[in-house]
């Protein structure tokens, strides 16, 4: 309770500097910084109860100005190359799902307010299937899939 | 025990940030092919990189990002001479940093 009343303060006083000055005397690591890691997120076995967990909500919308890179097939499943880009105006954060994994939510990134919305990841696929991408804005969560084939499970 | 190579390049107003960074992630499903003993969960969960007082990126993994992961962004701002840090903290509690300079 105490605990995310201080992540809630933290979070507020971002934008007003006060953080920086705290990391900036060393004082702060990335475990007290976040908004903490997403343990039911990350437990969830299928990827709707996982964005759910993360995000809210599992309802995404297909978008043409979401781009994800990935190779049709993967040389090695455990170290998947996966790009993801968007000319989408407003994105707060890009996630990385494989839903054929045991674990889907594979990563989620929260972008700076400087941050472009570009991330580059390496990830684990346990068989032939899509990876997903899903952009996050105030508004509405966006998709984009890309089929990679793998000869052998990389988990 | 583990390290990150960072290399940052400013260009045309924008830096690339591209790290590497030492770490087993090990999603604690897999059996261990002789013993058949699990091997314990050990993954990078969280990850900040920042530039000046500045937070440009924030992660949250899974262990079904790679070993040794590879991760790449770019932001708005950075001069070459700028620091830009990265620090992660994993599912043992324990953590990592590095720093650059961009060029």
């Amino acid at each position: 309770m105490i605990d995310t009343k201080r992540r809630t303060l933290l979070k507020g006083s971002l934008s007003a500097g006060a953080l920086g000055a705290a990391m900036g005397a060393g004082l702060l690591t990335p475990g007290s910084l976040l908004a903490a890691w997403n343990a039911g997120a990350f437990s969830a076995k299928d990827p709707a109860t996982a964005l759910k967990a993360l995000l809210g909500t599992d309802l995404h919308e297909p978008s043409d100005a979401l781009h994800i890179r990935a190779p049709e097939i993967a040389e090695n499943a455990a170290k998947v190359r996966i790009t993801v880009e968007t000319e989408i105006e407003g994105v707060k954060t890009i996630t990385i799902v494989a839903p054929g994994n045991q674990v889907p939510l594979i990563a989620t990134f929260e972008l700076g307010d400087k941050a472009d919305a570009f991330v580059v990841a390496e990830i684990k696929m346990a068989q032939t299937g899509d990876v997903v991408a899903i952009a996050q804005t105030a508004d509405a969560l966006y998709s984009a899939a890309k089929p990679v084939q793998v000869s052998e499970a990389g988990c | 025990m583990s390290n990150i190579r960072i290399r940052a390049e400013a260009n045309g107003g924008k830096t690339t940030v591209a790290a590497l960074i030492t770490h087993p992630m090990e999603t604690g499903l897999r059996q261990d092919a002789e013993s058949g003993d699990t091997i314990p969960a050990h993954f990078i969960k969280e990850l900040v990189c920042r530039w000046k007082d500045e937070i440009v990126l924030n992660a949250q993994w899974s262990g079904g990002v790679s070993q040794n992961p590879y991760l790449s962004f770019r932001f708005h701002g950075g001069e070459p001479g700028d620091a830009i840090e990265i620090a992660w903290t994993d599912n043992l509690g324990q953590t990592g940093a590095g720093t650059a300079t961009i060029r």
